[in-house]
Order: structure tokens, then C-alpha cells, then sequence
């Protein structure tokens, strides 16, 4: 049998669970695995600015490509240092492996130089670790982790590696298991044959039908069936923040983003539906405004493939089904066929008249629902991006105003291809996980949608651009404030701006991106916006950092009015409904 | 209302704290936690006894069911069991108080396993309702120490937890 040292067992773990790309971070700690990484050419490393940064491009690499992102960090703090990556991965139930180092056996729980308790640290924000207690059980515990990692409802696994678990002189037997044996996990493969026939009779009951989908038909690679389902029933389809991409957002069923600062159309039409049917969402706060109050004549069906995410937060929920969306989708696409079409084609033609009102009268994309000035408006950035790049670009988002712009003006038409930290709001998510999309995919358009705030939380990663050569185009919307804070102060507190400005303190963005080696522009004037944004994009090579300064005083509406139902929003600075 | 959990887990260094972890992270309250191996020495057995609307409780379990390390749980309070928790408790024995405190400690069936010229260390099992009712009957005054081990329970009938 071969003999392997720990180090080595890792490098094939990782070939072995087809791994191309390790994001990763070097220190004491990993030393040993890292000369294994030096000896072996079947993954390839990339050395990031910060240990937040690798766990983000995994991050973005698994968002992108539905593969396991993989990141090793050293003890200590490196390992902290991952923490935050940890926890945006675990919010969106991102698959995700990383490897953290650590002390040799001997020194745990001594204090050593650079320990960490990382089990202790990261065991509320992972889906499970694992400790290397001996070499031995390297392999399996690789082969548990890539398992763990993305079956059932995905989420990050931590490997933490003491030094001595990893020596070059120590070999052992390495055989790569086939097959992993976890008696305590077995999560569903097929939701139950009942329930989808209920599932199904309950669809074809409905008068007002609202399909809500979110994230987990994107993790769950069921955006195929969403679309089959939702064109059979002719149904109206709002995305959540997470599912934008899950159904194409041209379609003509799709009645945009729903939730807090979601389409007015969608919050209305899920509040007067009598049916809703929930795939992969989980009802999160952001979605239902009051759940006292969420949707009060809606019967409800959800999918979802973890039973803790049903009944949760909402709590009537009649037809509850758990399962892999795609599998459960799939079934009922086949018994709808099989099942006489009993619904009831004139409520649902009145319906739909009802929500074209809506859309007419208030939706993003059927009018202009913000006032043009002298200066650049946010909503008209993301807008001309969604023209220039044909609406084909991956769009990758920071946290605050631009990111909820992002998502309600850049019609996504594929899953994976709009990239945010919808649960953690992360802010600094965005740059680092644009570079595991470009990777990904290196001859994709990838954007960042970030603010001057966001971008200056993991602004060190314009170097591993540079290194790598990643031509990422970064729409920095300035406004000069923490937008989304100052906003709410202005709506909350008064409009005292306690802390949310930055006193001219901000840098020169462009010589800064020149600094890092890359093309940097500066846009001012409207006029100048689209011509500006296709040079950029023209620049196909390079990584271009648009600095567009933009309306400092603009909100994001609509929004919805805090403990009120999910129609409760305000449109403006002086409307609400 | 009050319930009690009865998990099978894995025997792993870690998965202890993972359950506990699990509570305080969600804020579910723990009343009483005991944790032992089973006659399979890679499983454990743990009893947690909490408190919570059906809407908490059902999340309990839920949640406790998503830890890689919970192989099966069942919430002992939904059908008929049988709860046991010890206690050995320090009680202050001297004058008239000792004939007492011997005959209080016999009306509970309760055992003294140790004794001075001054005290007597009284054991007692039973369900936490009659430790309470113990406790009380001895009253705070003469008690000096007091140690309970936690609810242990188990189905009544047919009814097993295992794999
Ligand atoms: C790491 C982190 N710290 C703080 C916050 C709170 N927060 C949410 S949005 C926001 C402002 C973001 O500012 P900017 O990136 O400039 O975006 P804008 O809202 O101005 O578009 C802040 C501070 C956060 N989401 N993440
Ligand atoms: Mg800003």
C-alpha cells in the first residue's frame, strides 16, 4: 500500500474530490501541508491578501460553479481570521472545506504560539468539523468533509490539523475510502409520494398563486425544474434575494424580488395570495416583514431539504415537503401531468390583470420610480451595466445600498450568476468572491457592484488580481457615505449621521487601482456614464476600477415598513401604500 | 411546558459540546443535561430536559436532529416513560433535629449513606417533582450541600431508543 505523510494525504484528498483551486493563506501550522501543495501539480494554489478574502473566493468559486470551494488557512490567526468567510458560507449554505492548521497535539490547550481553540471558534458557524486526532484517519475525514459539504442542505466544514498530524517523515497507508458510512447523517433523497400529491392538488386549488423561490433552487441545481413547473401552471414567480437567477428575470411570469426592499407587485401579490408555493426559501426576516402578519389567506406549500427550515418562522404552513427541490419538483412535474388541469384559468386571468396593475402603477421596470438630477443616480448605474455587459455578466455584490440596486435593476436570467452575502451581509464579501467566479469561469464578464465602504474591507485582494491576472470590473457606486446606514438615519434618527461619513478621508480610487497595477476611471457627469462603462468592459484583459460618483442622498425603496405585513412598504421618500 | 429529550449520539470527543453549543447558541434553555456511553461504546446516551412552546421545542428537536453527531432522538415527554434523578444531599442532624431528619429521609425512601456526629449525607432517587418536594421538606435552613445528578428517562413499554 502507498505510504503517505499527512501533508501528501491532503494534496490527494483533494485531487481525488477533483479540487482544482485552493484558496489559501501560509504560516506555521500548514507549513508541512504547503510543501506537499509545492511537490504535487494536480491543484493549483491561490495565494490571497487575507485569510477572509480566501474563504470569500471559495466562497464565490462554489456560488459559481455548485463545486466544493476548498481554503487553507494557518493556527491561530489565520484560522480567526477565516472566521468571518466561515459564517457568510454557513448563512447561504455555500459548500465550502477549509483547512485550518494548528498547534502539534502536544502543545493543545497549552497557550502555544498562535492557538486557537478553531473547533471551539467556528462550531456555531459551521455545519460540522473535525479535529485530525491521527494520521491515519486523514482520508476518511477528507472524504466525510467534501460529503458533509455538499450533500443535503450545503454548508462549510472545517478540517482543523495539528502540525504533527502533517510531519513529511511520518508515512502512513493511504487509500482514498470510495464510499462515506455516516450513520447519524442520511438526509432525503426524494420528498414523500403523499405529500407532492398534496402538493399538487393544493397548486391546482389556488385562485391567487404566488410561486416564491429562493437560494436552495439555485444550490439545489433545480432551476430547470422551476422553470418546467412555473410554465406549466403559468403561475407568477418572485425570486427571494438569494433565488435571483433561480427563474430567468425577463421571463414574463416573474414578478421580481420580493422581501424588504422587494418589488411592490411581488410584496402585494404574496400578501393577496391564497396559494403559496415556497421552493427552497426559508422565510427568512428580510422576506416576510412581520411573520404575525406574513400572507394571512395563504395556504401554504413548502419545499425545503432541512425539516428545521419548515415551520420555523412562519408557522401555517399546510403541505410541508422535505426534500432536494429538484427531486420533489421533478415529481410533481410528472403527477401535474398525469393530473386533469383542474385550476381555474379565469381567477388566474384575473389575477394576472390585477398584478399588471401593480406592476403598471408602481414596478421598477415599468417606469422610472426615482427623480434624475445634476448627479449620477445609483439605479441608473446598474442599469447601464445591465446593458453594456447584455445582461450576461456574473455580478458579484457587496453589502448596502448598491446591492440592493444590484439586485432590483440587473434582470438575472441564470442561476449562479448573481453572487452576494444575502444571509451574513458581509460587507467586503464582494471583490474576493469575484476572483473565485473569474477563476471559475476565466473567460466570463465578472463584475463587483461594491460601495466605497464595502470595497475597503478586503481592498488588499487588487494585489492577487494583479498576480493572477484576473480582469474583474469593479462599479464602485460612491456616495461618499455608509449609504444603507446613513439612510436608515435618515429615516430613523433624525438625519444624524453618527458615524456613516467619512470626512474626506475617502482615497483617490483611481490612483489607488494604478497603484495595484490596473486601469482606473473616474465618472462624474451622466453624460459620460454608458460611454465611460463600455471602455471599461472593452478593457477585456484588465481589471478596470470604475469609481462612479453618485447621488449621495438617494434611498433604496421600495421598503418594507418595519412590523408591518410584507404590502406594507414605502416608495419613495413621500409614498407608501 | 417542560420536556425531556432522550439522544443517541456519537461517542466523539466534541459532540458534547456541540449540543450545548446548539442551546446557547439559540437561546433554548437547559434545565438539566446528564451524558453517559451506552452498552455500545460508540454511542452515548444524553437526557436534556428543557422548556418551551410546541414552536421552540419542535425546533429543538429539529435542530438537534441537523447535528452531524445525533444519530436518534425522541422526546420522552410525548408518550409514557419513566424519569429518574439522584440526589445526595448534606443535611445539618443534631438534637431533636436528627430523629427528624432520619424520619423525613425514610417517608421519601431515601437511603443515608454517610454520617457525623453533626450531619447525615441522605441519598434519593426519584422524579425531580419528589426531589423538589424532599428538598422542601428538609427545608433550606438545615441543608448544607446538595447534589443532583440531572433527569435520566426511558419509554415505558415496548418503546426503544436505539439504532
Ligand atoms: C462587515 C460589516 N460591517 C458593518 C455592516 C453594516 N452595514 C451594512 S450596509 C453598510 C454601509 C455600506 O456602505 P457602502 O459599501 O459604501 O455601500 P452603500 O450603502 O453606500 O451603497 C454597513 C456599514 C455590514 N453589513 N458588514
Ligand atoms: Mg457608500
Amino acid at each position: 500500500m502507498e505510504q503517505l505523510s499527512g501533508g501528501e494525504m491532503i494534496m490527494r484528498a483533494l485531487r481525488d474530490e477533483g479540487v482544482k483551486l485552493v484558496f489559501g493563506y501560509p504560516g506555521g501550522a500548514v507549513l508541512h501541508i504547503y510543501d506537499a501543495f509545492y511537490r504535487q501539480s494536480d491543484v493549483e494554489h491561490i495565494l490571497v491578501r487575507h485569510e477572509q478574502a480566501g474563504v470569500h473566493a471559495a466562497d464565490g468559486y462554489a456560488r459559481a460553479t455548485g463545486e466544493v470551494g476548498v481554503a487553507l488557512v494557518t493556527s491561530g490567526p489565520g484560522a480567526t481570521n477565516a472566521i468571518t468567510g466561515i459564517a457568510t458560507a454557513y448563512m447561504d449554505s455555500i459548500p465550502l472545506v477549509v483547512i485550518s492548521g494548528n498547534v502539534a497535539t502536544h502543545l493543545i490547550g497549552s497557550d502555544a504560539f498562535q492557538e486557537t481553540d478553531m473547533i471551539g471558534c467556528s462550531r456555531p458557524i459551521v455545519k460540522h468539523s473535525f479535529l485530525v486526532r491521527s494520521i491515519e484517519e486523514i482520508p476518511e475525514i477528507m472524504k466525510k468533509a467534501f460529503h458533509i459539504a455538499r450533500t443535503g442542505r450545503p454548508g462549510p466544514v472545517v478540517v482543523d490539523v495539528p502540525k504533527d498530524m502533517t510531519a513529511p517523515a511520518e508515512k502512513r497507508p493511504f487509500v482514498y475510502p470510495e464510499t462515506v458510512k455516516l450513520r447519524s447523517y442520511t438526509p432525503a433523497m426524494k420528498g414523500h409520494a403523499g405529500q407532492v400529491r398534496k402538493a399538487v392538488e393544493l397548486l391546482l386549488d389556488a385562485k391567487r398563486p404566488v410561486i416564491y423561490a429562493g437560494g436552495g433552487v439555485i444550490l439545489g441545481d433545480a432551476s430547470d425544474e422551476l422553470r418546467a413547473i412555473s410554465r406549466h401552471l403559468g403561475y407568477p414567480v418572485t425570486n427571494t434575494l438569494m433565488g435571483l437567477g433561480a427563474y430567468p428575470g425577463t421571463d414574463p411570469q416573474f414578478i421580481g424580488m420580493l422581501g424588504m426592499h422587494g418589488f411592490y407587485e411581488a410584496n402585494q401579490a404574496m400578501h393577496q395570495a391564497d396559494v403559496i408555493f415556497a421552493v427552497g426559501a426559508r422565510f427568512d426576516d428580510r422576506v416576510t416583514n412581520n411573520p404575525k402578519k406574513f400572507c394571512p389567506n395563504a395556504r401554504i406549500i413548502h419545499i425545503d431539504i432541512d425539516p428545521a427550515s419548515i415551520q420555523k418562522t412562519v408557522r401555517h404552513i399546510e403541505v410541508p415537503l422535505v426534500g432536494p427541490v429538484k427531486a420533489v419538483l421533478a415529481d410533481m412535474i410528472d403527477v401535474l401531468k398525469q393530473t386533469p388541469d383542474t385550476s381555474d384559468k379565469e381567477a388566474l386571468a384575473s389575477w394576472w390583470a390585477t398584478i399588471n396593475g401593480w406592476r403598471d402603477q408602481h414596478g421598477l421596470w415599468t417606469g422610472d420610480r426615482y427623480q434624475r438630477g445634476e448627479k449620477i443616480m445609483p439605479q441608473d448605474v446598474i442599469k447601464t451595466l445591465y446593458e453594456v455587459t447584455a445582461g450576461d455578466a456574473f455580478i458579484c455584490s457587496d453589502v448596502g445600498q448598491h446591492q440592493m440596486f444590484a439586485a432590483q435593476y440587473y434582470k438575472y436570467d441564470h442561476p449562479r450568476r448573481w453572487i452576494n452575502s444575502g444571509g451574513l451581509g458581509t460587507m467586503g464579501f464582494g471583490l474576493p468572491a469575484a476572483m473565485g467566479v473569474q477563476l471559475a469561469h476565466p473567460g466570463a464578464t465578472v463584475a463587483v457592484v461594491t460601495g466605497e465602504g464595502s470595497i475597503q474591507m478586503c481592498i488588499e485582494e487588487l494585489s492577487t488580481c494583479t498576480q493572477y491576472n484576473m480582469p474583474i470590473k469593479i462599479i464602485n457606486l460612491n456616495n461618499a457615505a455608509l449609504g444603507m446606514v446613513k439612510q436608515w438615519q435618515d429615516m430613523q434618527y433624525g438625519g444624524r449621521y453618527a458615524a456613516s461619513t467619512y470626512q474626506d478621508s475617502l482615497p483617490d480610487f483611481v490612483k489607488l487601482a494604478e497603484a495595484y497595477g490596473h486601469v482606473g476611471m473616474k465618472v462624474t457627469n451622466p453624460a459620460d456614464l454608458k460611454a465611460s462603462m463600455e471602455a471599461a468592459f472593452a478593457l477585456k484583459d484588465r481589471l478596470v476600477f470604475m469609481d462612479i460618483v453618485v447621488d449621495p442622498d438617494e434611498h433604496v425603496y421600495p421598503m418594507h415598513i418595519a412590523t408591518g405585513s410584507m404590502k406594507d412598504m414605502l416608495l419613495s421618500k413621500t409614498e407608501r401604500t | 411546558m417542560r420536556h425531556i429529550i432522550s439522544v443517541l449520539m456519537e461517542n466523539e470527543p466534541g459532540a458534547l459540546s456541540r449540543v450545548v453549543g446548539l442551546f446557547s447558541q439559540r437561546g433554548y434553555n437547559i434545565e438539566s443535561l446528564t451524558v453517559a456511553a451506552t452498552e455500545d461504546p460508540t454511542l452515548s446516551r444524553m437526557t436534556v430536559t428543557t422548556k418551551g412552546d410546541d414552536t421552540v421545542i419542535e425546533q429543538i428537536t429539529k435542530q438537534l436532529n441537523k447535528l452531524i453527531d445525533v444519530v436518534k432522538l425522541v422526546d420522552l415527554t410525548e408518550g409514557a416513560h419513566i424519569e429518574r434523578e439522584l440526589i445526595l444531599i448534606k443535611i445539618k442532624a443534631t438534637g431533636a433535629q436528627r430523629a427528624e431528619v432520619k424520619r423525613t429521609s425514610d417517608i421519601f425512601r431515601g437511603q443515608i449513606v454517610d454520617v457525623t456526629p453533626s450531619m447525615y449525607t441522605v441519598q434519593l432517587t426519584g422524579s425531580s417533582d419528589k426531589l423538589d418536594a424532599f428538598i422542601e421538606a428538609i427545608g433550606t435552613q438545615a441543608i448544607l450541600e446538595v447534589v443532583r445528578s440531572g433527569v435520566s428517562g426511558i419509554a415505558r413499554g415496548e418503546r426503544v431508543l436505539s439504532i
